[in-house]
């Protein structure tokens, strides 16, 4: 260890959250999903709402997620997480009910829960994680995959003519009246990671202030399904991902901005 | 005057991803030779030049590193 005098209490920069629980996440390596765990965590522990959050699980990789939130949460069935956050967050006004969805969950089984969530301008928070794949299940085309992408359905790369076109409901969903908030995030870097965090916090903050569906998409890779090691998924992700997914907010204050 | 940092891996709670590694803007990271308990070969500082500006921690999926910084 290196410059161990300066490990003393008064010196300390950063640590985990306790809003995260003890448990090993059973995340791949270098998987965004612990990153975007901790930096929910971070918010609810800054804004100090860590008994007032209600975390909404999903089905796909983040099923778990209720076991490492240490606050309330609840599974919901695979894409209908908005329609219960929906319920919890009109019964419980001044709580703060998020739910934590994939790219298979939110944009192919729950399209219906989340363009109507949406709609209606629930006072909800919902975090999208959106990897292009369906990783639990071990690899195949996701609504979100690009064209050309090899998954283990599209094997010689998707096509528009068998498969269609990738579904960018980050955008889609900016165009209903509902939404308040609507941004696109990534986590790759530390400078990305802050903005990300970043926008987490105005999401809450908005809820705080009942404004209406604050939807946070946020690129994370998936270096299993992609069969790549967690750097060359990343870089990928930089290159692939975020020419068709560009990242930056999309609504502000209610007003489209791009 | 300073900036010195210090950081501290829970290295069986690492899992050899190497993110932190590209991360950190003095190369102070690098995967350890050796393995966890569960075989990962776990991230590790390797020099002094740590100025505590908790890059590497920001992108750790895991969130097993802490990070210290002190004017000496």
């Amino acid at each position: 260890m290196f410059n161990p005098d300066i490990i003393k209490p008064e010196n300390l920069v950063y640590k985990r959250t306790n809003v995260l629980t003890d448990a090993v996440m059973h995340y791949c390596p270098g998987c965004g999903h612990g990153t975007i765990h901790r930096i929910i965590a971070e918010v609810i522990e800054e804004m100090g709402i860590q008994d007032k959050a209600i975390c909404i699980a999903p089905v796909g990789c983040s099923v778990l997620a209720y076991n490492y939130f240490n606050v309330d949460s609840l599974g919901a069935a695979h894409g209908r997480a908005p329609a219960i956050a929906s319920a919890i967050q009109r019964l419980h006004p001044n709580h703060h009910t998020f739910t934590y969805q994939g790219d298979g969950d939110l944009a192919a089984i729950g399209t219906g829960e989340t363009i109507h969530a949406c709609n209606r301008g629930e006072n909800i928070v919902i975090i999208f994680v959106n990897n292009g794949i369906y990783g639990m299940t071990g690899g195949q085309m996701a609504p979100t995959t690009l064209l050309g992408m090899k998954t283990a359905t599209t094997p010689y790369g998707r096509c528009v003519e068998l498969n269609g076109y990738p579904l960018q409901i980050t955008e889609l969903l900016a165009d209903l009246p509902g939404t308040y908030y609507v941004t696109r995030q990534s986590v790759q870097t530390p400078a990305a990671v802050r903005k990300a965090k970043k926008a987490i916090r105005q999401a809450f903050e908005n809820q705080k202030n009942h404004k209406g569906t604050s939807f946070v998409e946020i690129l994370s890779n998936c270096n299993s399904g992609w069969k790549k090691t967690p750097v060359e998924a990343n870089k990928w992700m930089e290159e692939n991902m975020m020419a068709k997914y560009v990242p930056g907010d999309i609504k502000v204050d209610g007003v489209k901005v791009r | 005057m300073a900036i010195k940092g210090a950081i501290v891996i829970d290295t069986e709670r690492c899992k050899g991803c190497s993110v932190c590694v590209g991360a950190c803007p003095n190369q102070v990271i690098a995967l350890s030779k050796n393995v966890n308990g569960k075989g990962y070969n776990y991230a590790e500082a390797t020099k002094d030049d740590c100025i505590g500006c908790a890059s590497c921690a920001m992108v750790c999926p895991d969130g097993v590193i802490t990070v210290y910084k002190a004017k000496l």
